[in-house]
Protein backbone atom coordinates (compact mmCIF):
# COMPACT_ATOMS: atom_id res chain seq x y z
CA UNK A 1 0.00 0.00 0.00
CA UNK A 2 1.17 3.68 -0.95
CA UNK A 3 1.69 5.75 2.07
CA UNK A 4 -0.91 8.33 1.79
CA UNK A 5 0.18 12.20 1.81
CA UNK A 6 -2.36 14.29 3.58
CA UNK A 7 -3.69 17.83 2.42
CA UNK A 8 -1.99 19.57 5.04
CA UNK A 9 1.16 18.66 4.41
CA UNK A 10 1.40 18.98 0.90
CA UNK A 11 -0.28 22.28 0.82
CA UNK A 12 2.63 24.11 3.59
CA UNK A 13 5.33 21.73 1.94
CA UNK A 14 4.62 22.84 -1.34
CA UNK A 15 4.16 26.22 -0.63
CA UNK A 16 7.59 26.83 1.37
CA UNK A 17 9.47 24.61 -1.40
CA UNK A 18 10.18 21.85 0.53
CA UNK A 19 8.27 19.58 -2.01
CA UNK A 20 7.75 20.00 -5.40
CA UNK A 21 4.09 20.24 -7.02
CA UNK A 22 5.48 18.24 -9.78
CA UNK A 23 6.46 15.26 -7.35
CA UNK A 24 3.32 14.93 -5.81
CA UNK A 25 1.35 14.78 -9.30
CA UNK A 26 4.40 12.25 -10.28
CA UNK A 27 3.75 10.23 -7.44
CA UNK A 28 0.15 10.16 -8.00
CA UNK A 29 0.49 8.84 -11.15
CA UNK A 30 2.96 6.52 -10.80
CA UNK A 31 0.30 4.61 -8.05
CA UNK A 32 -2.48 4.98 -11.22
CA UNK A 33 -0.21 2.95 -13.27
CA UNK A 34 0.57 0.46 -10.62
CA UNK A 35 -2.84 -0.23 -9.22
CA UNK A 36 -5.68 1.39 -11.60
CA UNK A 37 -5.81 -1.41 -14.18
CA UNK A 38 -7.09 -3.25 -11.03
CA UNK A 39 -9.61 -1.09 -9.73
CA UNK A 40 -10.80 1.39 -12.27
CA UNK A 41 -11.23 4.10 -9.86
CA UNK A 42 -11.22 6.92 -13.32
CA UNK A 43 -13.17 7.69 -16.37
CA UNK A 44 -10.53 9.56 -17.23
CA UNK A 45 -6.61 10.43 -15.89
CA UNK A 46 -5.60 14.26 -16.63
CA UNK A 47 -2.18 13.97 -16.50
CA UNK A 48 -0.77 16.18 -19.33
CA UNK A 49 -3.35 18.74 -17.42
CA UNK A 50 -1.92 17.64 -14.29
CA UNK A 51 1.84 18.15 -15.20
CA UNK A 52 1.17 21.55 -16.68
CA UNK A 53 -0.37 22.80 -13.45
CA UNK A 54 2.02 21.47 -11.07
CA UNK A 55 4.36 23.29 -13.01
CA UNK A 56 3.00 26.44 -12.49
CA UNK A 57 2.62 25.86 -9.33
CA UNK A 58 6.30 25.15 -8.66
CA UNK A 59 6.91 28.36 -11.08
CA UNK A 60 4.93 30.28 -8.96
CA UNK A 61 6.59 28.97 -5.56
CA UNK A 62 10.08 29.85 -6.59
CA UNK A 63 9.13 33.52 -7.92
CA UNK A 64 7.94 34.17 -5.28
CA UNK A 65 4.50 34.61 -5.91
CA UNK A 66 1.08 34.16 -3.48
CA UNK A 67 0.41 30.16 -4.14
CA UNK A 68 -3.02 28.91 -2.45
CA UNK A 69 -4.19 27.17 0.48
CA UNK A 70 -3.85 23.88 -1.48
CA UNK A 71 -1.04 24.52 -3.44
CA UNK A 72 0.27 21.20 -4.72
CA UNK A 73 -2.85 19.59 -3.53
CA UNK A 74 -3.82 16.65 -5.73
CA UNK A 75 -7.56 16.02 -6.50
CA UNK A 76 -9.62 13.51 -7.99
CA UNK A 77 -13.54 14.67 -9.15
CA UNK A 78 -16.38 12.42 -9.18
CA UNK A 79 -17.44 12.75 -12.65
CA UNK A 80 -20.65 14.54 -12.02
CA UNK A 81 -18.86 17.42 -11.52
CA UNK A 82 -18.61 19.82 -14.70
CA UNK A 83 -14.87 20.63 -15.45
CA UNK A 84 -14.78 22.76 -18.73
CA UNK A 85 -12.92 20.89 -21.56
CA UNK A 86 -12.61 17.69 -19.47
CA UNK A 87 -15.28 14.90 -20.65
CA UNK A 88 -17.87 14.64 -18.10
CA UNK A 89 -20.00 11.72 -17.59
CA UNK A 90 -21.95 10.77 -15.07
CA UNK A 91 -21.20 7.29 -16.21
CA UNK A 92 -23.96 7.09 -18.34
CA UNK A 93 -23.52 6.44 -21.91
CA UNK A 94 -26.31 9.23 -22.28
CA UNK A 95 -23.06 11.93 -21.83
CA UNK A 96 -20.21 9.94 -23.07
CA UNK A 97 -18.42 12.42 -24.82
CA UNK A 98 -19.43 15.35 -23.62
CA UNK A 99 -17.46 18.09 -23.03
CA UNK A 100 -18.64 21.27 -20.37
CA UNK A 101 -18.27 24.87 -21.41
CA UNK A 102 -17.71 25.99 -17.77
CA UNK A 103 -16.09 24.58 -14.39
CA UNK A 104 -18.28 24.64 -11.38
CA UNK A 105 -18.35 26.84 -8.82
CA UNK A 106 -16.04 24.14 -6.49
CA UNK A 107 -14.27 23.24 -9.22
CA UNK A 108 -13.15 26.91 -9.81
CA UNK A 109 -12.34 26.88 -6.04
CA UNK A 110 -10.48 24.22 -5.67
CA UNK A 111 -8.06 25.48 -8.60
CA UNK A 112 -7.83 29.27 -7.68
CA UNK A 113 -6.75 27.59 -4.43
CA UNK A 114 -3.72 25.78 -6.14
CA UNK A 115 -5.45 22.16 -6.12
CA UNK A 116 -4.48 19.82 -9.19
CA UNK A 117 -6.70 17.81 -10.77
CA UNK A 118 -5.58 13.92 -11.65
CA UNK A 119 -9.04 12.91 -13.25
CA UNK A 120 -12.80 12.57 -13.16
CA UNK A 121 -13.38 9.62 -11.01
CA UNK A 122 -16.15 6.71 -11.77
CA UNK A 123 -19.56 6.35 -9.62
CA UNK A 124 -22.79 4.58 -10.17
CA UNK A 125 -24.34 6.37 -13.23
CA UNK A 126 -25.86 9.31 -12.01
CA UNK A 127 -25.31 8.45 -8.54
CA UNK A 128 -27.80 6.13 -8.39
CA UNK A 129 -26.39 3.24 -6.27
CA UNK A 130 -24.37 2.36 -3.09
CA UNK A 131 -21.65 -0.06 -4.95
CA UNK A 132 -20.59 1.71 -7.82
CA UNK A 133 -21.65 -1.54 -9.70
CA UNK A 134 -24.38 0.25 -11.60
CA UNK A 135 -21.11 2.54 -14.07
CA UNK A 136 -22.10 2.15 -17.70
CA UNK A 137 -18.04 2.12 -17.76
CA UNK A 138 -17.95 -1.11 -15.22
CA UNK A 139 -17.22 -1.41 -11.89
CA UNK A 140 -15.01 -0.03 -9.71
CA UNK A 141 -12.82 -2.30 -6.96
CA UNK A 142 -11.85 -1.64 -3.33
CA UNK A 143 -7.91 -0.94 -3.04
CA UNK A 144 -8.46 -2.34 0.20
CA UNK A 145 -9.67 -6.03 -1.18
CA UNK A 146 -10.61 -6.06 -5.03
CA UNK A 147 -13.14 -8.65 -4.21
CA UNK A 148 -15.26 -5.86 -2.45
CA UNK A 149 -17.16 -2.88 -3.63
CA UNK A 150 -16.04 0.65 -2.46
CA UNK A 151 -19.27 1.61 -1.78
CA UNK A 152 -21.09 4.16 -3.84
CA UNK A 153 -22.35 6.26 -5.24
CA UNK A 154 -18.70 7.96 -4.93
CA UNK A 155 -16.73 4.88 -5.12
CA UNK A 156 -14.36 6.14 -7.46
CA UNK A 157 -13.44 9.22 -5.49
CA UNK A 158 -13.34 6.99 -2.51
CA UNK A 159 -11.00 4.37 -4.26
CA UNK A 160 -8.64 7.03 -5.70
CA UNK A 161 -7.98 8.43 -2.31
CA UNK A 162 -7.80 4.98 -0.60
CA UNK A 163 -4.53 3.71 -3.59
CA UNK A 164 -2.99 7.10 -3.46
CA UNK A 165 -3.88 7.98 -6.61
CA UNK A 166 -4.88 11.55 -5.76
CA UNK A 167 -4.06 13.53 -2.19
CA UNK A 168 -7.84 14.22 -1.47
CA UNK A 169 -11.20 13.42 -3.60
CA UNK A 170 -14.71 15.18 -3.78
CA UNK A 171 -17.69 13.27 -4.32
CA UNK A 172 -21.86 14.09 -4.03
CA UNK A 173 -23.94 12.97 -1.62
CA UNK A 174 -27.68 12.47 -2.18
CA UNK A 175 -29.01 9.66 0.27
CA UNK A 176 -24.95 8.95 1.38
CA UNK A 177 -22.57 8.83 -1.64
CA UNK A 178 -20.08 10.15 -0.19
CA UNK A 179 -20.44 8.54 3.92
CA UNK A 180 -20.92 5.05 2.64
CA UNK A 181 -17.81 4.93 0.31
CA UNK A 182 -15.92 6.41 3.14
CA UNK A 183 -16.50 4.57 5.62
CA UNK A 184 -15.79 1.18 3.29
CA UNK A 185 -12.12 2.25 2.25
CA UNK A 186 -11.72 4.06 5.37
CA UNK A 187 -11.73 7.59 4.65
CA UNK A 188 -13.17 10.85 6.58
CA UNK A 189 -16.34 11.86 4.46
CA UNK A 190 -18.46 14.83 4.34
CA UNK A 191 -21.70 15.65 3.73
CA UNK A 192 -21.88 19.31 4.27
CA UNK A 193 -25.60 20.99 5.58
CA UNK A 194 -28.15 21.67 2.47
CA UNK A 195 -27.28 25.21 1.00
CA UNK A 196 -23.05 25.02 2.97
CA UNK A 197 -21.44 24.01 -0.30
CA UNK A 198 -22.46 25.07 -4.02
CA UNK A 199 -24.38 22.74 -6.30
CA UNK A 200 -24.02 25.20 -9.43
CA UNK A 201 -21.77 22.69 -12.14
CA UNK A 202 -22.66 19.65 -10.15
CA UNK A 203 -25.11 17.30 -12.93
CA UNK A 204 -28.44 17.81 -10.44
CA UNK A 205 -30.06 14.20 -8.58
CA UNK A 206 -31.94 14.97 -6.44
CA UNK A 207 -31.91 18.77 -5.93
CA UNK A 208 -33.33 19.19 -2.80
CA UNK A 209 -30.61 16.69 -1.30
CA UNK A 210 -27.74 17.12 -3.15
CA UNK A 211 -24.19 18.38 -1.73
CA UNK A 212 -20.72 17.89 -2.64
CA UNK A 213 -18.18 17.40 0.17
CA UNK A 214 -15.14 16.11 0.86
CA UNK A 215 -13.18 12.51 0.90
CA UNK A 216 -9.91 12.64 2.58
CA UNK A 217 -7.66 10.42 4.79
CA UNK A 218 -7.07 12.64 7.84
CA UNK A 219 -10.39 15.33 9.35
CA UNK A 220 -7.94 18.25 9.42
CA UNK A 221 -8.12 17.31 5.52
CA UNK A 222 -12.20 17.27 5.39
CA UNK A 223 -11.62 20.78 7.63
CA UNK A 224 -9.23 22.49 5.48
CA UNK A 225 -11.07 21.61 1.94
CA UNK A 226 -14.65 22.72 3.69
CA UNK A 227 -13.22 25.69 4.59
CA UNK A 228 -12.09 26.00 0.57
CA UNK A 229 -15.25 24.96 -1.59
CA UNK A 230 -17.89 26.23 1.24
CA UNK A 231 -19.20 29.74 1.51
CA UNK A 232 -22.21 32.06 -0.41
CA UNK A 233 -22.44 30.95 -4.39
CA UNK A 234 -24.75 33.80 -6.12
CA UNK A 235 -24.86 31.24 -9.11
CA UNK A 236 -26.67 28.84 -6.79
CA UNK A 237 -29.73 30.36 -5.60
CA UNK A 238 -29.99 27.44 -2.64
CA UNK A 239 -26.85 28.72 -1.75
CA UNK A 240 -27.14 29.99 1.81
CA UNK A 241 -25.96 33.51 2.15
CA UNK A 242 -22.91 33.15 4.93
CA UNK A 243 -19.47 32.48 4.25
CA UNK A 244 -17.45 29.36 5.09
CA UNK A 245 -17.38 27.88 8.53
CA UNK A 246 -13.85 28.63 10.51
CA UNK A 247 -13.03 24.94 11.52
CA UNK A 248 -9.33 24.17 11.30
CA UNK A 249 -9.49 26.60 14.23
CA UNK A 250 -11.70 24.12 16.50
CA UNK A 251 -10.06 20.94 15.77
CA UNK A 252 -8.33 20.88 19.54
CA UNK A 253 -11.31 21.47 21.51
CA UNK A 254 -11.80 18.63 22.58
CA UNK A 255 -15.20 17.10 23.36
CA UNK A 256 -15.57 18.28 27.28
CA UNK A 257 -19.00 18.67 28.12
CA UNK A 258 -20.41 18.18 24.77
CA UNK A 259 -23.85 16.22 24.61
CA UNK A 260 -23.50 12.97 21.92
CA UNK A 261 -26.83 11.21 21.52
CA UNK A 262 -27.27 7.37 20.85
CA UNK A 263 -30.31 6.48 19.11
CA UNK A 264 -32.24 3.49 21.04
CA UNK A 265 -34.79 3.28 18.82
CA UNK A 266 -33.47 2.86 15.25
CA UNK A 267 -34.58 -1.16 14.31
CA UNK A 268 -32.72 -1.92 11.28
CA UNK A 269 -29.84 -4.44 11.76
CA UNK A 270 -25.72 -3.73 11.62
CA UNK A 271 -23.33 -6.53 12.11
CA UNK A 272 -22.08 -7.10 15.45
CA UNK A 273 -18.62 -5.72 14.23
CA UNK A 274 -20.16 -2.34 13.42
CA UNK A 275 -21.98 -1.92 16.62
CA UNK A 276 -18.52 -3.22 18.75
CA UNK A 277 -17.08 -0.30 16.92
CA UNK A 278 -19.73 2.23 17.47
CA UNK A 279 -19.87 1.50 21.10
CA UNK A 280 -15.98 1.79 21.49
CA UNK A 281 -16.45 5.32 19.69
CA UNK A 282 -18.97 6.11 22.22
CA UNK A 283 -16.96 4.99 25.09
CA UNK A 284 -14.05 7.11 23.30
CA UNK A 285 -15.85 10.38 23.51
CA UNK A 286 -16.64 9.66 27.35
CA UNK A 287 -13.38 9.53 28.21
CA UNK A 288 -12.71 12.95 26.73
CA UNK A 289 -15.04 14.44 28.87
CA UNK A 290 -18.46 14.51 26.77
CA UNK A 291 -21.82 12.98 28.05
CA UNK A 292 -23.65 10.13 26.17
CA UNK A 293 -27.49 10.68 26.00
CA UNK A 294 -30.47 8.36 24.86
CA UNK A 295 -32.47 9.83 22.49
CA UNK A 296 -35.24 8.74 20.04
CA UNK A 297 -36.05 9.14 16.45
CA UNK A 298 -39.13 7.18 16.21
CA UNK A 299 -39.65 8.31 12.64
CA UNK A 300 -36.05 7.74 11.58
CA UNK A 301 -36.41 4.22 10.22
CA UNK A 302 -39.12 5.60 7.70
CA UNK A 303 -36.28 7.38 6.33
CA UNK A 304 -35.53 4.90 3.70
CA UNK A 305 -38.97 4.96 2.63
CA UNK A 306 -39.60 8.38 2.31
CA UNK A 307 -36.40 9.06 0.55
CA UNK A 308 -36.97 6.07 -2.45
CA UNK A 309 -39.82 8.31 -3.22
CA UNK A 310 -38.42 12.02 -3.12
CA UNK A 311 -35.12 11.26 -4.46
CA UNK A 312 -36.34 9.07 -7.76
CA UNK A 313 -39.19 12.12 -7.86
CA UNK A 314 -36.71 14.47 -8.42
CA UNK A 315 -34.36 12.51 -10.44
CA UNK A 316 -37.22 11.75 -12.80
CA UNK A 317 -37.60 15.69 -13.32
CA UNK A 318 -34.45 16.49 -13.06
CA UNK A 319 -32.93 13.60 -15.68
CA UNK A 320 -35.55 15.30 -18.75
CA UNK A 321 -33.16 17.30 -19.91
CA UNK A 322 -31.02 14.28 -21.18
CA UNK A 323 -33.32 14.25 -24.57
CA UNK A 324 -30.52 14.36 -27.61
CA UNK A 325 -31.10 17.89 -28.08
CA UNK A 326 -28.46 19.71 -26.74
CA UNK A 327 -25.61 17.48 -25.78
CA UNK A 328 -24.60 13.87 -25.12
CA UNK A 329 -26.22 10.84 -27.27
CA UNK A 330 -28.96 11.17 -29.53
CA UNK A 331 -30.77 8.26 -31.61
CA UNK A 332 -31.80 9.40 -34.67
CA UNK A 333 -35.42 9.13 -35.67
CA UNK A 334 -38.41 10.00 -37.87
CA UNK A 335 -39.74 12.92 -35.04
CA UNK A 336 -39.14 14.44 -32.08
CA UNK A 337 -41.10 12.38 -29.52
CA UNK A 338 -39.26 9.26 -31.34
CA UNK A 339 -35.85 10.98 -31.29
CA UNK A 340 -36.10 11.34 -26.99
CA UNK A 341 -37.76 8.41 -26.24
CA UNK A 342 -35.08 6.18 -28.78
CA UNK A 343 -32.03 8.08 -27.08
CA UNK A 344 -33.46 7.64 -23.93
CA UNK A 345 -33.67 4.03 -23.93
CA UNK A 346 -30.68 3.69 -25.23
CA UNK A 347 -28.43 5.90 -22.96
CA UNK A 348 -30.19 5.39 -20.03
CA UNK A 349 -28.99 1.80 -17.52
CA UNK A 350 -31.49 -0.12 -15.85
CA UNK A 351 -31.21 1.74 -12.24
CA UNK A 352 -31.84 4.50 -13.89
CA UNK A 353 -34.48 3.53 -15.57
CA UNK A 354 -36.19 2.19 -13.12
CA UNK A 355 -36.13 5.33 -10.80
CA UNK A 356 -37.49 7.75 -13.67
CA UNK A 357 -40.45 5.50 -14.15
CA UNK A 358 -40.60 5.45 -10.06
CA UNK A 359 -40.54 9.17 -9.82
CA UNK A 360 -42.91 10.10 -12.79
CA UNK A 361 -45.44 7.70 -12.07
CA UNK A 362 -45.03 9.00 -8.29
CA UNK A 363 -45.59 12.65 -9.39
CA UNK A 364 -48.33 11.81 -12.06
CA UNK A 365 -51.71 12.61 -11.68
CA UNK A 366 -53.83 10.66 -9.49
CA UNK A 367 -51.03 9.31 -7.58
CA UNK A 368 -49.00 12.43 -6.58
CA UNK A 369 -50.88 12.51 -2.78
CA UNK A 370 -50.51 8.86 -2.21
CA UNK A 371 -46.85 8.83 -2.93
CA UNK A 372 -45.13 11.74 -3.30
CA UNK A 373 -46.98 13.89 -1.05
CA UNK A 374 -47.27 11.44 1.60
CA UNK A 375 -43.44 11.06 1.44
CA UNK A 376 -42.88 14.67 1.68
CA UNK A 377 -45.42 14.19 5.02
CA UNK A 378 -42.56 11.26 6.27
CA UNK A 379 -40.24 13.88 5.61
CA UNK A 380 -41.09 16.66 7.70
CA UNK A 381 -41.53 13.90 10.89
CA UNK A 382 -38.33 13.01 10.21
CA UNK A 383 -37.07 16.80 10.40
CA UNK A 384 -39.18 17.44 13.64
CA UNK A 385 -37.87 13.71 15.21
CA UNK A 386 -34.07 15.57 14.65
CA UNK A 387 -35.22 18.89 15.95
CA UNK A 388 -36.66 17.16 19.34
CA UNK A 389 -33.27 15.24 19.50
CA UNK A 390 -31.06 18.11 19.35
CA UNK A 391 -32.77 19.87 22.21
CA UNK A 392 -30.85 17.36 24.37
CA UNK A 393 -27.74 16.87 22.62
CA UNK A 394 -25.41 18.71 20.25
CA UNK A 395 -24.82 15.51 17.74
CA UNK A 396 -25.96 11.55 17.29
CA UNK A 397 -23.36 8.50 16.69
CA UNK A 398 -24.69 6.30 14.32
CA UNK A 399 -22.65 3.36 12.24
CA UNK A 400 -22.30 5.07 8.66
CA UNK A 401 -23.11 1.46 6.83
CA UNK A 402 -24.96 -1.44 8.55
CA UNK A 403 -21.72 -3.57 7.48
CA UNK A 404 -17.88 -3.27 5.88
CA UNK A 405 -17.17 -3.37 2.13
CA UNK A 406 -18.97 -6.40 0.83
CA UNK A 407 -18.56 -8.49 -2.26
CA UNK A 408 -19.16 -7.64 -5.69
CA UNK A 409 -22.70 -8.88 -6.68
CA UNK A 410 -23.65 -9.29 -3.28
CA UNK A 411 -26.68 -7.06 -3.68
CA UNK A 412 -26.91 -6.21 -7.08
CA UNK A 413 -30.26 -8.20 -8.01
CA UNK A 414 -32.16 -7.07 -4.79
CA UNK A 415 -32.44 -3.07 -5.19
CA UNK A 416 -33.99 -3.30 -1.54
CA UNK A 417 -31.08 -4.77 -0.11
CA UNK A 418 -29.28 -1.98 -2.07
CA UNK A 419 -30.91 0.40 -0.69
CA UNK A 420 -30.85 -0.54 2.80
CA UNK A 421 -27.10 0.27 2.72
CA UNK A 422 -28.07 4.35 3.36
CA UNK A 423 -30.43 3.59 5.97
CA UNK A 424 -28.28 5.35 8.68
CA UNK A 425 -26.62 8.20 6.18
CA UNK A 426 -30.24 9.06 4.19
CA UNK A 427 -31.99 10.73 7.06
CA UNK A 428 -29.20 13.68 6.77
CA UNK A 429 -30.15 14.54 3.61
CA UNK A 430 -33.86 14.73 4.27
CA UNK A 431 -33.46 16.97 6.97
CA UNK A 432 -30.97 18.89 4.91
CA UNK A 433 -28.40 18.71 7.96
CA UNK A 434 -24.87 17.97 7.91
CA UNK A 435 -22.98 14.38 8.92
CA UNK A 436 -19.17 13.20 8.29
CA UNK A 437 -18.03 9.33 8.45
CA UNK A 438 -14.38 9.21 10.83
CA UNK A 439 -12.98 5.73 10.06
CA UNK A 440 -12.93 3.98 13.95
CA UNK A 441 -10.92 0.59 13.56
CA UNK A 442 -11.26 -2.55 11.69
CA UNK A 443 -14.58 -5.23 11.77
CA UNK A 444 -15.15 -8.26 9.69
CA UNK A 445 -11.79 -9.55 7.90
CA UNK A 446 -9.73 -6.51 8.90
CA UNK A 447 -11.96 -4.13 7.14
CA UNK A 448 -12.43 -0.56 7.96
CA UNK A 449 -15.57 0.71 9.86
CA UNK A 450 -16.70 3.94 9.72
CA UNK A 451 -18.71 5.77 12.60
CA UNK A 452 -21.02 8.84 11.34
CA UNK A 453 -21.31 11.96 13.17
CA UNK A 454 -25.14 13.65 12.55
CA UNK A 455 -25.11 17.17 13.77
CA UNK A 456 -27.96 19.60 12.90
CA UNK A 457 -28.36 22.50 9.72
CA UNK A 458 -24.92 24.24 10.12
CA UNK A 459 -23.74 22.43 12.96
CA UNK A 460 -20.20 21.54 11.38
CA UNK A 461 -18.24 23.10 14.11
CA UNK A 462 -19.40 20.85 16.75
CA UNK A 463 -19.22 18.08 14.28
CA UNK A 464 -15.59 18.05 13.72
CA UNK A 465 -14.49 18.56 17.27
CA UNK A 466 -16.20 15.16 17.77
CA UNK A 467 -14.46 13.83 14.45
CA UNK A 468 -11.04 15.00 15.57
CA UNK A 469 -11.74 13.31 19.13
CA UNK A 470 -12.38 9.97 17.56
CA UNK A 471 -9.40 10.12 14.96
CA UNK A 472 -7.28 11.20 18.27
CA UNK A 473 -8.45 8.03 19.95
CA UNK A 474 -9.37 5.44 16.78
CA UNK B 1 -53.05 3.81 -1.43
CA UNK B 2 -53.81 2.71 -4.61
CA UNK B 3 -53.86 -0.67 -6.05
CA UNK B 4 -51.14 -2.64 -7.30
CA UNK B 5 -49.35 -0.92 -10.68
CA UNK B 6 -50.87 -2.63 -13.65
CA UNK B 7 -48.62 -3.04 -16.70
CA UNK B 8 -50.95 -0.49 -18.70
CA UNK B 9 -49.56 2.26 -16.11
CA UNK B 10 -46.38 1.63 -16.66
CA UNK B 11 -46.55 1.90 -20.21
CA UNK B 12 -48.61 5.13 -19.91
CA UNK B 13 -45.89 6.15 -17.53
CA UNK B 14 -42.99 5.31 -20.17
CA UNK B 15 -44.59 7.66 -22.69
CA UNK B 16 -44.90 10.29 -19.98
CA UNK B 17 -41.08 10.02 -18.93
CA UNK B 18 -40.20 9.72 -22.84
CA UNK B 19 -38.45 6.39 -22.72
CA UNK B 20 -39.10 3.64 -24.72
CA UNK B 21 -39.44 0.15 -23.31
CA UNK B 22 -39.71 -3.31 -24.56
CA UNK B 23 -42.49 -5.66 -23.91
CA UNK B 24 -39.83 -7.51 -21.57
CA UNK B 25 -38.74 -4.95 -20.40
CA UNK B 26 -42.58 -3.36 -19.01
CA UNK B 27 -42.92 -6.88 -17.55
CA UNK B 28 -39.87 -6.49 -15.45
CA UNK B 29 -40.37 -2.64 -14.21
CA UNK B 30 -44.51 -3.38 -13.92
CA UNK B 31 -42.94 -6.50 -11.01
CA UNK B 32 -40.39 -4.02 -9.88
CA UNK B 33 -42.26 -1.08 -9.40
CA UNK B 34 -45.09 -3.33 -7.84
CA UNK B 35 -42.40 -4.43 -5.24
CA UNK B 36 -41.09 -1.08 -4.63
CA UNK B 37 -44.68 0.33 -3.87
CA UNK B 38 -45.57 -2.15 -1.56
CA UNK B 39 -42.76 -1.75 0.40
CA UNK B 40 -44.09 2.06 0.69
CA UNK B 41 -46.99 1.05 3.01
CA UNK B 42 -44.65 0.61 5.73
CA UNK B 43 -45.87 4.55 5.47
CA UNK B 44 -49.31 3.86 5.99
CA UNK B 45 -48.63 2.92 10.13
CA UNK B 46 -48.21 6.45 10.52
CA UNK B 47 -50.36 9.39 11.31
CA UNK B 48 -49.66 11.64 8.50
CA UNK B 49 -53.53 13.66 8.70
CA UNK B 50 -51.91 16.87 10.01
CA UNK B 51 -48.44 17.20 9.56
CA UNK B 52 -47.25 19.90 6.87
CA UNK B 53 -45.44 18.14 3.77
CA UNK B 54 -41.54 19.19 4.08
CA UNK B 55 -40.58 20.34 0.33
CA UNK B 56 -36.86 21.89 1.10
CA UNK B 57 -34.86 21.57 3.79
CA UNK B 58 -33.98 25.05 4.71
CA UNK B 59 -36.42 27.49 3.33
CA UNK B 60 -35.26 30.25 1.56
CA UNK B 61 -37.21 33.10 0.18
CA UNK B 62 -37.11 33.39 -3.51
CA UNK B 63 -33.95 34.34 -4.89
CA UNK B 64 -33.23 37.60 -7.02
CA UNK B 65 -30.43 38.92 -8.65
CA UNK B 66 -29.43 42.64 -9.88
CA UNK B 67 -30.75 42.82 -13.84
CA UNK B 68 -26.92 43.42 -15.29
CA UNK B 69 -25.17 41.85 -17.95
CA UNK B 70 -22.72 39.17 -17.72
CA UNK B 71 -20.68 37.49 -19.89
CA UNK B 72 -22.58 34.12 -20.84
CA UNK B 73 -21.40 30.80 -22.61
CA UNK B 74 -19.29 30.90 -25.49
CA UNK B 75 -22.07 29.64 -27.96
CA UNK B 76 -19.71 27.50 -30.56
CA UNK B 77 -18.20 25.77 -27.40
CA UNK B 78 -21.71 24.96 -26.29
CA UNK B 79 -22.45 23.67 -29.61
CA UNK B 80 -19.73 21.73 -30.23
CA UNK B 81 -21.60 19.93 -28.18
CA UNK B 82 -24.93 19.10 -30.25
CA UNK B 83 -25.46 16.11 -31.76
CA UNK B 84 -26.69 18.04 -34.62
CA UNK B 85 -26.13 22.38 -35.34
CA UNK B 86 -26.83 24.75 -37.84
CA UNK B 87 -26.92 28.17 -38.12
CA UNK B 88 -26.20 28.71 -34.46
CA UNK B 89 -28.89 26.84 -33.06
CA UNK B 90 -29.69 22.78 -31.89
CA UNK B 91 -31.17 21.54 -34.75
CA UNK B 92 -33.91 18.94 -34.23
CA UNK B 93 -35.99 16.80 -36.16
CA UNK B 94 -39.62 17.50 -37.23
CA UNK B 95 -41.88 18.60 -34.20
CA UNK B 96 -45.05 18.47 -35.96
CA UNK B 97 -46.71 16.48 -38.69
CA UNK B 98 -45.34 12.90 -37.35
CA UNK B 99 -47.68 12.05 -34.28
CA UNK B 100 -48.81 9.17 -33.55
Amino acid sequence: MVALRTAVDVARAVASGELSAAAVVEENLAAIDAREGEVHAFNVVTAERARECAAQIDADVKAGRNVGRLAGVTVALKDNMCTRGVETTCSSRILAGWKPPYDGTVVRRLVDAGAVMVGKTNLDEFAMGSSTENSAFGPTRNPLDTSRVPGGSSGGSAAAVAAGFATVSFGSDTGGSIRQPASLCGLVGVKPTYGMVSRQGLIAFGSSLDQIGPFTSTVADAALLMEVIAGHDPLDSTSLPQPAPELMSVLSHGVEGMRIGRITDMTEGSSPDVLERLDAAFDALRNAGATVVDVQMPSMSYGLTAYYLVAPAEASSNLARFDGVRYGLRVDAKDLNSMYGDTRAAGFGDEVKRRIMLGTYALSAGYYDAYYGKALKVRRLIADDFAKAYESCDVILTPTSPTVAFKFGDKTNNPLAMYLCDVFTIPTNLAGHAAMSVPFGTGEAGLPVGVQVLAPALGEAPMFRVAAELERSA
Amino acid sequence: MPESISRETVAKVARLARLHLNDEEVDRMTSQLAGMLEHFRDVDALDLANVEPLNQPIPLSNVMRDDVEVPSLDRDEVLANAPAAQDGRFRVPPIIGFEE
